[in-house]
């Protein structure tokens, strides 16, 4: 792409970086509200999420990291930044690409052959765990025996796991996600619209998991989603793939999404401000909380007996695959009743071995 | 008027897959000047063959599709009232779907 003719008047009024002075800017970034230019944008991007890294204490120099890598744009600025920062500022830290194939025919197909790409590009090394394997059910099988009503509950629920799952048998000490800003601002207005309380005191940590086997953390917590797509437009050699899922044309999340990208255009600030409100958020002390435990089955964390993903698979291999949706625990309500219950003849999960 | 068209993070999936679009856009008789607003609506009606309300809403883009001219962001320029020029490159790319 071609920058321009320099000599034509829209050009010539336009104004120059606020940071150099010098070049012409070329965008305006949502957070200050500066105007810089291409290059004084990828310095202030870099350092940003080299200071949220530094001041946070993400990493520990020698560790095992793991990147989630879905092959969309945030993971892969995100492998493309921790790269580059792991080298310019020594954090020593062992990166590697961990990728999830929920066995959706036609989506994840073409964005692993891009995590592909970006094994190379980056020179990261990658693992890829599937649905299949981890769980013993497609997402297309699922669809099959579900319909397309609660699907994306077991697919959300099922790729949290499996990214746990795939790191715990990669010995990872930490994994990393590309969740961004907007993703968060969207996680907490969700939260409060659930009323998910428990939830909605994590859903502002930039570590959690921190007692648990491997911790997760968000280095793009207060990137806005903007300046990641700007990152993919201007380096062209980032390569993304980009497609909507098949089964969700229009999840609950979407409408969240829409409102803040509609706030965000009338003020930018918007997205930290939420942030910073769901970070200042003081649950009171008289509110029952669940209790974090570890899931009976698989060892995973959870506040039932079971956690989750158990219960959901346990549905599926018997049949009942409304299990586990919407408010009836019907597994976690008694022990006893579960006893009796023993028709367990598909593939279980398999355990956390770590 | 010559204009390199691309569209990304998903919107190509509007306009058949297919990313870079070399258009000539047909500039308003008696006027020899394009804006963003004309070629929005040129777009919707030449380039978009399904469900436009992923790319547009009320008379601009949807909010959460980034616009750049030139490698410029659109609102260094004026946004609907940018003035475009003969040969410029003009990048839609959507953040509504999901990384």
């Amino acid at each position: 792409m071609e920058g321009g003719d320099a000599t034509r008047a829209r050009r010539a009024t336009v104004r120059l970086c606020s940071i150099c002075n010098q070049r012409k800017a070329a965008l305006k970034r949502p957070k200050t509200l500066e105007q810089i230019c291409r290059e004084c944008f990828y310095v202030v991007f870099e350092d940003e999420i080299h200071r949220t890294i530094v001041d946070n204490h993400l990493f520990k120099p020698g560790e095992r990291v793991a990147i989630g890598a879905s092959g969309g744009k945030d993971s892969t600025v995100l492998a493309y930044v921790l790269s580059e920062l792991n080298r310019r500022h020594n954090y020593g830290l062992d990166l590697f690409l961990l990728s999830v194939d929920e066995g959706i025919t036609g989506y994840r197909d073409d964005s692993l052959e891009t995590v592909k790409r970006n094994e190379i590009q980056y020179g990261l090394p990658l693992k890829i765990v599937s649905y299949k394997t981890l769980y013993g059910w497609t997402m297309d099988e699922i669809v099959k025996a579900i319909g397309l009503k609660n699907n994306c509950t077991f697919c959300g629920v099922f790729r949290r796991q499996a990214l746990d799952r795939g790191a715990a048998v990669m010995k990872a000490d930490k994994l990393v996600t590309g969740h961004n800003a907007d993703d968060m601002a969207e996680t907490i207005l969700l939260n409060i619209l659930r009323g998910d309380i428990a939830r909605l005191g994590r859903c502002t940590l930039i570590t959690t998991g921190e007692d648990g086997p491997i911790p997760r953390c968000k280095p793009f917590k207060y990137t806005y989603e903007k300046e990641i797509i700007y990152t993919y437009a201007y380096f062209k050699k980032l390569d993304y793939f980009s497609t909507e899922c098949i089964y969700s044309p229009n999840a609950y999340r979407g409408f969240a999404r829409e409102f803040i990208k509609d706030l965000e255009r009338i003020r930018p600030r918007a997205i930290l401000d939420i942030i910073r409100s769901g970070e200042n958020f003081r649950i009171s002390s008289s509110t029952k909380m669940p209790e974090q435990g570890t899931c009976e089955r698989c060892g995973y964390i959870s506040s039932q007996k079971l956690c989750k993903a158990c219960v959901l698979l346990d549905g599926l291999n018997r049949g009942l695959p409304k299990q586990g949706i919407g408010r009836t625990k019907g597994l976690n309500k008694s022990k006893d009743e579960e006893n009796k219950n023993s028709s367990f003849h598909s593939k279980p999960c398999g355990t956390l071995d770590i | 008027m010559h204009l390199t068209l691309e569209f990304g993070g998903g919107l190509e999936l509007l306009c058949k897959s297919v990313k870079i679009h070399e258009v000539d856009v047909d500039t308003k008789s008696g006027e020899d000047k394009l804006t963003m607003k004309d070629l929005l609506s040129w777009i919707q009606a030449n380039v978009i063959k399904e469900r436009p309300e992923m790319f547009m809403k009320g008379d601009s883009v949807r909010p959460g599709v980034l616009v750049l001219v030139n490698d410029c962001d659109w609102e260094l320029s004026g946004n609907l009232d940018t003035t475009l020029e003969e040969k410029d490159v003009v990048v839609f790319i959507s953040t509504l779907h999901g990384g």
